[in-house]
C-alpha cells in the first residue's frame, strides 16, 4: 500500500485527526510502558501525521503498548494516541502473507502461566 | 417617482474575486426605479464617498443602495456621506455581498447571482424608506464601574479626573481585586501591594469617586445615557462611617476557625475580619455564616470591645437606586477549580498547590510569613515542580478551557525566579508546552530565569503525580531528550487556567451585554472596538473581556474610561430613529403592544377624531415615546389590527425584501 | 427552482441584527462555506418577525424559511426572543395542521460568537429542504415564476 493509502486507512480505522496534537507530551508523561517502547505515544501521533507509517509498523513498540488508555485519558486535545496505535496494529494485521508467528517459535515462549487462549488468539492474529 | 442610485463595491479583491461586480452593477442598473448604477474598488474610501455624493447631486437621487461589506461595518459611514450631500441618511440601504456572499461562496457564477438577488432586495426595501430624523435623549453625567480591581480602580480614577462623578461597586469587603493577593508582578518584580495601594487610597480619597464596597448590582433598567441601577449594599453588621479600622474586634473574636479566602483557605481568620492590612475601606465585616451572635444569639464580644460603638447586629441589606449615563464592567477573573485534576493529586496532597496559592505562600503577608514551607509538614521544599497549562488549551469542556490563559507562562517564570533567588539550594523544574512571552521585556525576563537563575525548563508534560511517603513522585515526559523523567518533588505548583468571575454571566443578562461561550464579555469589534460592548453605553475593562496581564489591563482601563468620558461629556445623545409608530386611525387601544414592550415606551392617550356627520369621537390610542423606544418591533407583531409599524423596518419593507428574494 | 436540472431551494433567513446577523458575518469573516440558496434579511430583533412574513415567503415561492435570533436570556431587547419563540411554536403547530413539512421552517438561536454554528445550521437546513423538494402546498400560483 502506498503511504497516502496507509495514512487514509489509519485515519479511517482510528477516527483520529493527528493534527489536533499540540505536542505537549502529556501522553508520554502518563505512559506506564514508556521505557519498553522505542517510539513513545507522542511520537506515534507525530509520525502518523508526517507519514512515517512504515517505520511504526515495523517497530516493536506497538506491541509493548499496554492499551491502558492513560494517554487517551490525559490528552488535553482529545487526540487519542491509543486508538492510533490500535489502527497501526490493525494495518499490520491486515497485511496478508506476513506470517509474524511461526509454530516453531511457540515452545520457546510457552510457560505454565500462559493461558492456551492467548496462544490461540495470537495465532489467529499474527499467522498471516 | 423614485430615483435610486446603486453603488457596487469591489472591496479590493474581497468581493471582486468571487463576484462579478461589473455584471452586478449592470444588471441592477436595469431594475425599476434605478437611474444610476456604478461600481468602484473601495466605496468607503474618500473617492468612493465623493462618487456617491456627486451622483446624489447630479442625478437627484431619492435613495441609495450600496452593495458592499456588512452594514455593521460601514452603514454609519455611508449614511454620513449621503447626509453631507443633502440626502436624508435613512434613505440608504446596504446589501451585504461580502460577509454573506463573496466570502462564503467560491463559485463566481453562484456568488454573482446571489449578489444580484441581495441587491434587488435592498432596492425593493429602499423604495419604501421614508426620511427619518433622529431624536435626542439627555445624558445622566455619572458613571458606574462594576468591579473594584485594578481595572475598575484605574477606570474610575480616569473618569473622575475628567470631572465626572463615578461609583465603584465591589462585591468583596475591600477594593483591590486579585492584585492584592499578588506578591510581585512581572516583569519588573515590583511589589504588587506597593504599586496598587496608592491607587486604592487615591480612589478612596478622590471626591468624585464613591465606593460601594461589599455591594452588588441587583437590577439594571434603561438604556445608554439613562441607566437606572439598583445596588444591594450587603449588611456588614458594622457601621462603615463609625468604624476606625483599629482591628481590636478581629483580635478578640472567639470564632477562629473560618477559612481565610484571602489566603485561599491556607489559613484561618475570625468571623469578624478585615481582609488584609491595607484594605480600602478599612472597615471590619462580620461573616454571617460563622458569627456566633448572628447564628445563635450568643457572644457579642466584638460589640463589647469596640471603642467606637460601630457594631450593629441588626443591620440589614440596603437597596440603593441610582441613575447613570455609562456603565463600565470590570468584574475580573478567577483561577479555575482544580478538583478534576486527579492526575496531579491536587485534592490528594496539600503540597500540590495552585499558582495563586503559591503566590500567597511566597508573600510576606501570607500564611507562612513569606517563608516557603510545605503546607503538609512546614519543612522547606528542596525540589519544586511547576506544571504549565493546567486546564488551559484543553478541548474538554468539563475539565478545562479551550483558550490560552496568557499570564501563566510569565507568572511561572516569576515564581521560579523568585524561588531560586530566595533559596538557591532548591531545584526548580518547569514543564511547559510553549513558553509565551509576548510583552515588553517579557522574553528577556524568562531567559533570565533560565540563564541566570538556573531554572530547569523542560519541554514536556507531567503525566502523573503520586504522593508517597511524604514526597510527590512526578512522572513526566521530556520531549527534546526523548525520555521519561521521574522526579521526587517536595511541592508541585499547577498553573491553573483563569476564567471570568461567576458574577459575570448574571450581570451580562442584566445589562443585555453579549458574552461568548467562555463567559468573557464580547467586544463590539474584536480588533477596532475592544473596550465597548455592542450594547450602547456599556464598556469593558480588564480581564472580564479576555485574559490579560496588569499592563494591558491598565491600558484597557484607560481606554474604557476615555470612551465613557466621550459619552458623558455630551449633553444629548441622538436616539435611534427606527422606532415604532402607531397608525392612530387603525389603533383600537387594546393594550396588546404595551404588554410586550420591554422598555415601557408605550402609553395611551385619548384623542379626538372626526366622526361622520360632523361629530367628534374620542378614542384611546397608543403613543410611543421615541426617546425610550429601542426599535425591537415586538409591538408591531403583537398588534392585532396591524396599526403598529416600525420605521426603517416596516411591514411593507420586509415583505418587499421577501418578494425580491423569492422572485 | 431548477438549475441545470437539479432542484435548488430558495431559502429565506431572517436574522436578528444583534446576535445572529453578527454570527452570519463572523462565519463570512472566517470563510466558512454554506450554500448560496440562503438569502438573509436583517431585522432588529427576532420578535420583529411576524409569522405572516413566513407565510408570505412560502406564498412567493420560498422552499424553506429559518429564523435566527439570540439565545434565550441574551436578547439585546431582553424579552424579544421569548416572544419569537412562542409565536413560532404556534406557527409550527398551524403549519403542521396545514400539512406543511416540519423541516421547511426552523428557529435557531445563534450568538454573535457562533460563526461556526451559523454555517453548520445553514448547511444542514439547505440539505434538509433540498431533500423535501420544492414547496408546492403554500405556493401561490399567481406569484409563480413559470
Amino acid at each position: 500500500m502506498s503511504n497516502s493509502d496507509l495514512m487514509e486507512t489509519i485515519g479511517r480505522i482510528s477516527g483520529v485527526n493527528p493534527r489536533k496534537c499540540m505536542k505537549c507530551g502529556k501522553c508520554s508523561g502518563a505512559c506506564p510502558a514508556y521505557d519498553e517502547m522505542e517510539f513513545h505515544p507522542h511520537q506515534f501521533v507525530s509520525m502518523v501525521e508526517s507519514g512515517r507509517i512504515d517505520e511504526l509498523m515495523n517497530s516493536r513498540g506497538i506491541y509493548t503498548c499496554l492499551s491502558c488508555f492513560a494517554c487517551v485519558e490525559r490528552c488535553p486535545r482529545s487526540v487519542e494516541p491509543a486508538k492510533l496505535i490500535e489502527a497501526v496494529r490493525c494495518a499490520c494485521l491486515r497485511r496478508q502473507g506476513m506470517d509474524h508467528m511461526k509454530p516453531e517459535h511457540i515452545p520457546a515462549i510457552l510457560d505454565e502461566d500462559l493461558p492456551q487462549q492467548a496462544v490461540t488468539s495470537a495465532f489467529r492474529k499474527y499467522r498471516k | 417617482m423614485q430615483r435610486i442610485g446603486v453603488f457596487v463595491c469591489w472591496c479590493g479583491s474581497n468581493i471582486a474575486a468571487t463576484v462579478d461586480v461589473e455584471k452586478v452593477s449592470e444588471v441592477l442598473g436595469h431594475e425599476p426605479g434605478v437611474v444610476f448604477s456604478t461600481n468602484y474598488q473601495y466605496m468607503c474610501s474618500q473617492t468612493g464617498q465623493d462618487m456617491i455624493q456627486s451622483a446624489i447631486r447630479d442625478y437627484k437621487l431619492t435613495g441609495v443602495v450600496i452593495c458592499s461589506c456588512s452594514p455593521r461595518m460601514h452603514e454609519t459611514t455611508f449614511r454620513r456621506a449621503c447626509e453631507k450631500a443633502g440626502l436624508n441618511p435613512y434613505l440608504v440601504e446596504i446589501a451585504n455581498i461580502r460577509e454573506q456572499c463573496s466570502w462564503i461562496h467560491k463559485d463566481k457564477a453562484v456568488g454573482t447571482e446571489k449578489a444580484i438577488i441581495l441587491g434587488r432586495a435592498a432596492i425593493a426595501k429602499v423604495q419604501l424608506n421614508r426620511p427619518l430624523t433622529a431624536g435626542e435623549s439627555p445624558v445622566t453625567k455619572r458613571a458606574l464601574v462594576i468591579g473594584g480591581g485594578i481595572a475598575g480602580i484605574q477606570t474610575a480614577l480616569d473618569i473622575a479626573d475628567a470631572g465626572f462623578p463615578v461609583d465603584i461597586v465591589e462585591k468583596k469587603p475591600t477594593i483591590g481585586g486579585k492584585m492584592t493577593q499578588l506578591d510581585k508582578t512581572f516583569p519588573t518584580l515590583d511589589c504588587a501591594a506597593c504599586i496598587l495601594t496608592p491607587k486604592m487610597v487615591e480612589a478612596a480619597q478622590n471626591e468624585n469617586i464613591h465606593i460601594y464596597s461589599y455591594s452588588e448590582v441587583e437590577a439594571v433598567k434603561g438604556f445608554v445615557g439613562n441607566f437606572r441601577v439598583t445596588i444591594r449594599k450587603k449588611a456588614r453588621y458594622v457601621k462603615e462611617d463609625v468604624c476606625t479600622g483599629c482591628g481590636l474586634c478581629t483580635e478578640k473574636c472567639p470564632q477562629k476557625k473560618v477559612p481565610n479566602e484571602f489566603n485561599l483557605g491556607l489559613d484561618t481568620r475570625r468571623a469578624i475580619y478585615i481582609p488584609f492590612a491595607q484594605a480600602v475601606p478599612k472597615v471590619a465585616t462580620i461573616d454571617a455564616d460563622y458569627c456566633r451572635m448572628l447564628k445563635e444569639g450568643k457572644c457579642g464580644v466584638c460589640s463589647k470591645v469596640c471603642t467606637a460603638g460601630a457594631i450593629d447586629y441588626k443591620q440589614k441589606d440596603e437597596l440603593i437606586e441610582e441613575a447613570y449615563g455609562a456603565i463600565v464592567v470590570a468584574t475580573g477573573y478567577n483561577p479555575i477549580k482544580l478538583d478534576k485534576f486527579d492526575e496531579f493529586a491536587y485534592s490528594q496532597s496539600p503540597d500540590v498547590v495552585s499558582s495563586l496559592e503559591f503566590e500567597r505562600l511566597m508573600n510576606a503577608a501570607g500564611p507562612t510569613g513569606g517563608v516557603l514551607l510545605r503546607p503538609s509538614d512546614h519543612t522547606h521544599p528542596k525540589t519544586l515542580v511547576f506544571v504549565q497549562c493546567v486546564g488551559s488549551r484543553c478541548d474538554s469542556e468539563e475539565k478545562g478551557k479551550p483558550y490560552c490563559s496568557k499570564i501563566c507562562c510569565m507568572y511561572t517564570a516569576k515564581h521560579a525566579m523568585l524561588c531560586r533567588e530566595k533559596y538557591p539550594d532548591t531545584e526548580v523544574y518547569v514543564f511547559y508546552i510553549d513558553v509565551r512571552t509576548p510583552g515588553k521585556n517579557f522574553d528577556e525576563f524568562y531567559r533570565r530565569a533560565v540563564e541566570e537563575y538556573g531554572v530547569h525548563y523542560i519541554k514536556g508534560m507531567v503525566g502523573k503525580v503520586v504522593p508517597e511517603n511524604g514526597k510527590l513522585k512526578v512522572q513526566a515526559s521530556d520531549l527534546l531528550d526523548n525520555r521519561q523523567l521521574h522526579i521526587d518533588a517536595d511541592m508541585v505548583v499547577l498553573a491553573a487556567a483563569i476564567e471570568p468571575d461567576e458574577s459575570a454571566r448574571p450581570l451580562a443578562t442584566m445589562l443585555t451585554a453579549s458574552m461568548d461561550t467562555n463567559n468573557f464579555f464580547t467586544e463590539a469589534h474584536p480588533k477596532l472596538r475592544p473596550v465597548e460592548s455592542p450594547t450602547a453605553g456599556i464598556f469593558l475593562s480588564g480581564a472580564c473581556q479576555g485574559p490579560k496581564d496588569i499592563p494591558e489591563t491598565v491600558a484597557q482601563a484607560g481606554a474604557a474610561a476615555s470612551k465613557a468620558i466621550g459619552l458623558l461629556c455630551k449633553d444629548h445623545l441622538t436616539c435611534n430613529p427606527c422606532v415604532a409608530e402607531p397608525d392612530e386611525l387603525m389603533c383600537n387601544g387594546c393594550s396588546s403592544c404595551e404588554k410586550v414592550c420591554p422598555y415601557g415606551a408605550i402609553t395611551y392617550a385619548d384623542k379626538e377624531f372626526r366622526g361622520p356627520n360632523r361629530t367628534t369621537l374620542i378614542r384611546r390610542v397608543a403613543q410611543v415615546n421615541p426617546a425610550v423606544c429601542q426599535g425591537c418591533g415586538a409591538c408591531t407583531v403583537a398588534c392585532p389590527s396591524g396599526a403598529m409599524d416600525l420605521k426603517g423596518f416596516s411591514n411593507k419593507q420586509i415583505m418587499a425584501e421577501v418578494d425580491a428574494i423569492c422572485r | 427552482m431548477q438549475v441545470n436540472g437539479e432542484f435548488q431551494p430558495t431559502i429565506v433567513a431572517f436574522c436578528c441584527n444583534w446576535c445572529s446577523y453578527a454570527g452570519a458575518d463572523l462565519s463570512g469573516t472566517n470563510r466558512l462555506q454554506y450554500p448560496a440558496n440562503v438569502k438573509i434579511i436583517r431585522i432588529p430583533c427576532s420578535c420583529r418577525l411576524n409569522p405572516l412574513f413566513i407565510l408570505r415567503a412560502f406564498q412567493r415561492g420560498a422552499d424553506g424559511v429559518i429564523l435566527c435570533g439570540c439565545h434565550p436570556g441574551d436578547c439585546h431587547y431582553t424579552t424579544g426572543n421569548y416572544y419569537a419563540r412562542r409565536r413560532m411554536t404556534l406557527l409550527f403547530s398551524m403549519l403542521d395542521y396545514l400539512g406543511i413539512e416540519k423541516e421547511r421552517t426552523r428557529v435557531e438561536w445563534v450568538s454573535a460568537a457562533e460563526g461556526g454554528k451559523f454555517a453548520a445550521t445553514m448547511n444542514d437546513f439547505v440539505a434538509a429542504v433540498t431533500k423535501l423538494g420544492p414547496n408546492r402546498r403554500l405556493e401561490d400560483l399567481r406569484c409563480s415564476k413559470d
